[in-house]
Order: structure tokens, then C-alpha cells, then sequence
């Protein structure tokens, strides 16, 4: 109410009345701009507190690590326990190789296979067409868990077991998901572009190869990052399928190691942090690809 | 299969190629046979007039994603259908048994619990997920300097999922030691054991799922920034204040985005098991307080050997989720707005037909 006195004093008559309303509105929205600004700060700040944690834990001396009560910042970086716990009783190196391997190889798979059907899906004409692209996304539906079993018997009556082909061969064979993200993108390039391409006689695969991919850069490098991170994670697979240590990937060397050192937490979040290092450098290097296609390749549902 | 397979690596030994390498070059091999049957298939018929280059081209192409499919998801499922009606370990001959499994199930207490837990997470975590990622999301639609910043932090520990996750939050909420204790302590509260306590255990599971908000928070951002700005001035117009801008514009014209992300939330919900398998080892938790259904179905099929009963444990499940998505749907239509059964979406269905 002061402000407000104080404006209509200042301000005078005729047309210059609006000139303090403005003034108003915009203080009003510094104030709730400011609020907003607090409360992002302040959720957060909870939010983070976690990761930072996981941090300050990996930091600690083997004494501070179950010190009661608990101390967030340590009296001493130990940077030592990343080295002890990467390569003291489980081998993680090895482990990091392996799940490098299933993760390039299950990228590489998921994009051969899914490109081309988007690619049909998306620009090709065929009796059913419309019909399998929704009975694709049906699919999508299905819960992997029920083939769990009957696939468990077919890999192991081929050999498989223990080997880490029962987690790489499916990938080769097109995924639902990112197929669909991929046709949405591929829509959303002017047909015009294709119809030049195939007047000057160009092949489905050239044009799919030298137009549609090079303009599909967003959704691909999209496709990549969820693949990626999917792989990379992944566990109940891993738990049926890989049996002896040195085949281990990175959750499960982690799924071992927190069952047999309870009790060191301080290497245990100094490995959990190195695992997950490759995802998040990869992100922070990918941010704005990664986020433009989430949003771009429709994954919100429209 | 398995005596192709057998007969195709035999020739392989006689051609010394690595014993490692043998299964995968046999795969090669009887997948460029399928694929070379498929191929010989449609050009006989393009030959032959039946269908055009153009169809036998987007056959070719569709061709991974449908031999993929066939080989490992709907193959599989009827496979594990005929299991379901058999009682079988693995080692001795599968018997035949019809439905007396499904007949178990109904009265296994253990499968009550697992179907009582599972239902009890998804229907809790989802709204709350949803809920929060919602309300961030509008946070984060402000503009101010350095809301990138905040974004990718909400962003990141989505990417951290998994048994990371896990073993971190089994440290966090650590019931003398940890962080979560720790910080209640400073104000006079001793806090309970968390995920060694059966009450508290699933509760803290999905403590531990909204910290992973963040993916659905940059869905919902980019739903938001489409709204058209038009709707907001004509509102502001007619003097609306910014709870029914939010209630009669954002939230209707976010429905959908809602909806899809419900959807999604909960049959991956559903499909929860390191948390439950990490906490406690192939435990289940303290007195099963984490037994998820697909820890149970695991248990059944890879500890127990009991492959007829984990079929039927499956397709069960495969039902279950099928009905809670058709409730969604069959809700749906009372609370999402699709701005377009209009000329925009119209042109957009043309696409796909």
C-alpha cells in the first residue's frame, strides 16, 4: 500500500499514469522472481546433498568412515581410497573392460537395427505398414520379464552361458523404443529433400545414408545416450547370465564388492563414483544434443 | 535349433576356428541364412508381380525388428506359456502338469506378499514422481540466470540409476552412520533403521526412486515451454490469477504428457528389482518388506530351478500390467485434454496410417 501511495504521489496525471503500474509489476515480479530463486536454491541444495555425500565419503579415513555421529566433510582427503578400492580385491579394471565391450557393442547394435526400420516406418510405402508400426508399439508394452525363462533355456542350450552374447545379440535386433523415437524424427524431414534424392536416382539406403541421417544428427546422438546409459546399468541380465568374476561388468563387480565389504564405504563410493564416471562425462559433454533430442524426438508422448 | 547349431559348430572345429568364437560365427551364419531366405522370398515375388519394389523394399528393411521380435520376445512368450502348464527343473524331462501351477499361485503367500509389495510401490512412488517431477518442472520454467545450471544437477542422478543407486542410498539411510540419521539427530529426532526396518524399508525404496525425478522433469520442461503464450495473455485478460492459469491452462495442456509419463512410471515401477536384489542380497529385505514380483520371479526360476512355476509367475505378471494399463486408459479420458482432435494432430495421424 506505501508503494503504491508513494507512486500515485511521484507520478503525477494524464498519460502518465501507466509509467508506475510498470514500475509496480516489474518490482512484483523481482520479488517473485527472487522467491523462486530461493526455493530453487534451497530444494536444490537438498537434492544434491546425496551426491555430495557420496563425495565426502569417498574421501574419508578409514576411522572417520563410521565415525558416530557421522561427519560430512572429513578431516583429511584420503584420494587413496579410489586407488584401493578400483584395484584391491576385485579386479575393476577388468570389470570396466567388459562392460566397455557389452556397452560399444550393444550401441552399435541398437543403432544398425533400429535406423533402418524407423526409415521404412517413416518414409517407405507398403500394404500393413500402418498396421505393424502400431502393433510395434504394442510391443513396447510387453514386460521383458516374461521372456526371461524360455530365453534363459534357448541361450543356454546354444552355449551361452557365461559368455556375454545372450546380453549383446538381442541389440542387434532393434529396439522398439528408440525405433520409434527415430521415425519421429525422420518425419519431421521434408520430403521434398527425399523425392530430389530419389529423382536423381538415388537407392532407398543412399538416401537414408546421405540425407536423412546427416539432418538426424539430434535424434541419433539421443538414441546413442539412452542406449548407452541402458547398457551400462544394466543388471538383472548380467546377474542370470555371467557366472565367473573376471566376466563381471561394473554393477555387478559393485553388487559384489558392497555384499563382501559391508562395512567400507569409503572405497565402496569411491568405485561407485569411478563407475559412473563415463556416464556423466559423457553427458556433460553431450548436454545439449542429449536434451535437444529428448525433446525433439517426441519421447514426451506427442 | 540346438542341433544346427551343434552340427554348424562341429564344421567350425574342423575349420580350427577359436573355440571362443565359434558360437557367435555360427549365429553369422544362420542369421545370413534367414536373412538370405527373406531376400529370395521377395524378390521371387517382385519377380512374380505379387508386390511391388517399393513393398519388398520396406520388408527388407522392417526385417530386424520383426526377426528380432519373433526370435526374442514372441517366440519366447509362447514358449513360456506352454512352460506354465509344465513342471520342469532343468535337469529332468518337463512334465505336464495343466493349470496346477496357476492353482498354486493363487494360494502362494509369498506371491501375495511379492503382488502386495509391487502394487504398493508403483501406486505410491508413481503420483508422488509424478507430483514432484510436475512441481520442479514449473520451477524450473522460471527464467533467471544459471537455470541451466540447476537443471542438469536435477537432471544427472537420473542417470545414475541401477546398482550405484542403490549402494548409495543403502549408505545414506545407514540407520547409525548415515546421512539420512545423521541430519535428523541434529534436530533431537533418532530416526528409524530404514531399509532394516520392515515397516520403513519399502517407504525408503521409494524415497530413493524420487531422487531420480529428474528425466521426467525435462519431459514435463519441454511440455510446458510448447504451450502457446496466447492462452496465458487471454486468461490474464480476463483477470484470472496464477492458480487458475495452472489449474485451467498448464495442467490440461501438460495432460497428455502426464498421461504418458503415468504410463511408463508405472509399469517401469513394476519392473523394480536391483533395489530389492542389492539391499539384502537375493534377500528380499527384512520379513520380505522388499520381496518386488520380479525378485520373486527370479528367485523361483534362478535359485529355486523352478522354470514351470517362473512361467507362470511371468505371465501372470504380463496380465496384471496389462489391466493396470488399461485402467489408466480406461481413466484417462476424464482428466486428459488433447488440444487436437483438430487440424494440426489430424495431419499428424495421416503419417502414420
Amino acid at each position: 500500500m506505501a508503494v503504491e501511495a508513494a507512486d500515485a504521489v511521484t507520478a503525477g496525471s494524464g498519460p502518465r499514469r501507466a509509467a508506475p503500474t510498470r514500475e509496480q509489476a516489474r518490482r512484483i515480479r523481482r520479488i517473485r522472481r527472487s522467491g523462486a530463486y530461493v526455493l530453487l536454491v534451497i530444494s536444490t541444495a537438498i537434492f544434491v546433498l546425496p551426491f555430495l555425500w557420496m563425495v565426502t565419503t569417498s574421501l574419508k579415513s578409514d576411522e572417520d568412515n563410521l565415525a558416530f555421529p557421522p561427519q560430512f566433510i572429513p578431516d583429511s582427503f584420503h584420494f587413496e581410497n579410489y586407488a584401493r578400492g578400483w584395484s584391491g580385491s576385485l579386479p575393476f579394471t577388468t570389470f570396466l573392460v567388459n562392460t566397455v565391450l557389452i556397452t560399444a557393442l550393444s550401441m552399435l547394435g541398437n543403432l544398425v537395427s533400429c535406423v533402418l526400420p524407423a526409415y521404412a516406418f517413416a518414409r517407405m510405402r507398403a500394404r500393413w505398414a500402418g498396421v505393424l508400426f502400431a502393433a510395434m508399439l504394442a510391443t513396447m508394452m510387453i514386460p521383458r520379464e516374461i521372456t526371461l525363462v524360455p530365453k534363459f533355456i534357448l541361450f543356454s542350450k546354444l552355449g551361452w552361458v557365461n559368455t556375454y552374447l545372450p546380453l549383446i545379440v538381442p541389440e542387434f535386433f532393434g529396439v522398439a523404443l528408440y525405433i520409434f523415437l527415430l521415425r519421429q524424427f525422420f518425419t519431421t524431414i521434408p520430403q521434398e529433400l527425399i523425392d530430389a534424392a530419389r529423382i536423381d536416382g538415388a537407392s532407398e539406403l543412399r538416401i537414408l545414408w546421405t540425407v536423412m541421417l546427416p539432418l538426424s544428427k539430434p535424434a541419433i546422438a539421443a538414441i546413442c545416450l539412452f542406449s548407452f546409459v541402458s547398457n551400462w546399468n544394466q543388471y538383472l541380465e548380467p546377474v542370470i547370465y555371467i557366472r565367473s568374476t573376471e566376466k563381471f561388468t561394473l554393477p555387478l563387480g559393485l553388487g559384489m564388492f558392497s555384499g563382501q565389504y559391508a562395512t567400507q564405504y569409503n572405497q565402496m563410493m569411491a568405485v561407485a563414483l569411478l563407475s559412473m564416471l563415463p556416464i556423466l562425462v559423457l553427458f556433460f559433454i553431450a548436454q545439449k544434443t542429449f536434451i535437444r533430442g529428448v525433446t525433439l524426438t517426441g519421447i514426451a508422448g506427442r | 535349433m540346438s542341433d544346427i547349431v551343434q552340427s554348424l559348430e562341429g564344421l567350425l572345429e574342423r575349420l580350427h576356428i577359436d573355440v571362443g568364437l565359434r558360437p557367435i560365427l555360427s549365429l553369422v551364419i544362420l542369421l545370413a541364412a534367414v536373412f538370405a531366405v527373406i531376400c529370395a522370398a521377395l524378390w521371387g515375388a517382385v519377380r512374380a508381380r505379387w508386390i511391388s519394389r517399393n513393398t519388398a523394399a520396406f520388408w527388407i528393411f522392417v526385417s530386424p525388428w520383426i526377426v528380432g521380435f519373433l526370435l526374442f520376445t514372441g517366440g519366447p512368450m509362447v514358449y513360456s506359456l506352454v512352460l506354465s502348464f509344465t513342471n520342469w527343473n532343468l535337469i529332468d524331462p518337463a512334465k505336464f502338469i495343466g493349470i496346477a501351477n496357476y492353482k498354486e499361485a493363487l494360494s502362494d503367500p509369498d506371491l501375495g506378499q511379492a503382488i502386495k509389495v509391487t502394487l504398493t510401490y508403483a501406486v505410491v512412488s508413481v503420483p508422488l514422481q509424478t507430483v514432484l517431477s510436475l512441481a520442479v518442472a514449473l520451477l524450473m520454467n522460471v527464467k533467471v540466470r544459471g537455470i541451466h545450471v540447476f537443471r542438469t544437477i536435477w537432471y544427472l542422478p537420473s542417470l545414475v540409476t541401477g546398482v550405484a543407486q542403490a549402494v548409495l542410498f543403502i549408505w545414506v539411510f545407514n540407520p547409525s552412520y548415515g546421512l539420512a540419521n545423521g541430519l535428523l539427530r541434529l534436530f533431537g529426532i533418532e530416526g528409524p533403521k530404514w531399509l532394516f526396518d520392515a515397516h520403513w524399508a519399502l517407504a525408503t525404496v521409494v524415497i530413493m526412486s524420487l531422487w531420480t525425478v529428474g528425466g521426467n522433469m525435462i519431459i514435463y520442461l519441454a511440455g510446458l515451454q510448447d504451450i502457446s503464450k496466447d492462452l496465458y495473455e487471454a486468461a490474464e485478460l480476463d483477470g484470472a490469477n496464477r492458480w487458475r492459469l495452472l489449474w485451467n491452462i498448464t495442467i490440461p495442456q501438460v495432460s497428455p504428457v502426464i498421461f504418458f509419463n503415468v504410463v511408463t512410471g508405472l509399469i517401469y515401477a513394476m519392473q523394480t528389482f536391483t533395489q530389492g536384489y542389492v539391499v539384502t542380497h537375493n534377500g528380499g529385505g527384512p520379513a520380505d518388506s522388499l520381496l518386488f514380483y520380479v525378485l520373486y520371479l527370479y528367485q523361483n526360476a534362478f535359485s529355486f530351478f523352478r522354470m514351470g512355476y517362473a512361467s507362470a509367475l511371468a505371465w501372470i505378471f504380463f496380465v496384471m500390467i496389462m489391466v493396470l494399463t488399461a485402467l489408466v486408459f480406461r481413466g484417462s479420458a476424464f482428466w486428459v485434454y488433447y488440444e487436437s482432435q483438430r487440424p494440426r494432430e489430424r495431419r499428424r495421424r495421416v503419417h502414420v496410417g
